[in-house]
């Protein structure tokens, strides 16, 4: 049988359900993200989550620079594109003044571990009631790889061509570490997109990250290791191998803060 | 008998490989004789033999989101072993 390759075909059985399609809260365009990158796989987690909890209309995101710059086109709800960084200030106001609204930044490790970490700093040590949807993926993508404050030691990049040397550039920012210290943060924990049990856990967890929101215990963050095949310079698949061997050793996963409510949730 | 089926948009697809590594079955494969609107090779399903249970693990993996996941109901599971006795 020959298709046409835009045809959308349908089962060949016409009893078969649909067991998982797109989510509402995403719209229907292609992404601009490189082939294999966890952008994608992280965006749909997050769009799923909120058709779970069903408060796709009361949710505003909050955008940031970096490959994720475009996300406002992606998801399918209000969105503000905010300064270099400044998402957790931005997504501060949108709270205060819209408390009964679900807010969410959504950054990377540039925009969040580098130019933005005093945002993110004190948006935790205020306690603000958002959720933030951290991505790691140990480089600067969209500005071409050059080394991040996240770089694992020794990693190459562009600006790093020998190696990241820890006695000149330091070790890398664990921000799930830092962030666990400070009494505004209810609930921060690391996971990781490199395979699909991971990818199940780390949607689980975004999902406690917005109840946490709903319930005002205080800052939720999800950290998410995840790849750059392109910069990297490897394929996806083994561009996931390599945060599971390399990056998860350096990153360890786990809950860093979970306050006794978020339990009860 | 047929319990799984996936449908995956090819023009939305990247031909990352990511949804080949990831089935249990192995019944996903880049299309090398396709190309699609950018470029790439698409991944389809390559079932004869109807090994495909719809466990959507693919769609999991997709970072484009292109995987449409079919799978027969349970209740029609059912009936299905009687029909294959008397075929």
């Amino acid at each position: 049988m020959a298709t046409t390759l835009t045809e959308e075909q349908t089962p060949p059985i016409d009893a078969m359900e649909v067991v998982y399609q797109r989510p509402e809260a995403l719209t229907d365009v292609p992404t601009h993200y490189c082939p294999g990158c966890g952008h994608g796989i992280a965006h749909r987690m997050v769009g799923e989550v909120i058709d779970e909890l069903g408060i796709r209309t009361q949710t505003i995101g909050v955008a940031p620079v970096g490959c994720a710059v475009f996300a406002y086109n992606y998801f399918n709800m209000d969105f503000i594109e905010a300064a270099h960084g400044r998402a957790p200030a931005t997504a501060t106001g949108i709270k205060r003044v819209f408390p009964d609204r679900i807010v969410f930044t959504y950054q990377g490790d540039g925009d969040l571990a580098a130019i933005g970490t005093a945002e993110i700093v004190h948006a935790a040590m205020r306690g603000e009631k958002i959720t933030v949807v951290f991505i790691n993926n140990a480089i600067y993508g969209m500005t071409g790889g050059q080394m991040a404050p996240t770089t694992l030691p020794g990693m190459k990049t562009t600006s790093s061509p020998s190696g990241r040397d820890v006695e000149a550039t330091g070790q890398p920012a664990r921000m799930s570490e830092l962030l666990a210290t400070l009494p505004g943060a209810a609930y921060i924990v690391r996971r990781s997109l490199h395979n699909v049990r991971e990818i199940r856990k780390a949607r689980k967890a975004i999902l406690t990250a917005f109840k946490v929101q709903q319930a005002g215990l205080g800052l939720s963050m999800v950290e998410l290791l995840s790849s750059c095949p392109t910069n990297w310079g490897m394929t996806p698949s083994d561009a996931m191998k390599w945060v599971e061997e390399n990056m998860v050793p350096v990153y360890p996963l786990g809950d860093y803060k979970v306050v006794d409510a978020v339990r009860d949730l | 008998m047929l319990n799984g089926w996936i449908d995956i948009h090819k023009d939305r697809c990247k031909g990352c490989g990511l949804c080949v590594a990831a089935c249990p079955k192995g019944v996903i494969a880049l299309a090398e004789d396709q190309v699609n609107a950018h470029g790439y090779h698409p991944a389809r399903l390559e079932d004869p033999e109807g090994e495909c249970t719809g466990c959507a693990i693919c769609a999991v993996a997709c970072p484009d989101v292109c995987i449409t996941v079919y799978r027969m109901p349970k209740r029609v599971e059912a009936d299905a072993p009687a029909v294959a006795a008397s075929a």
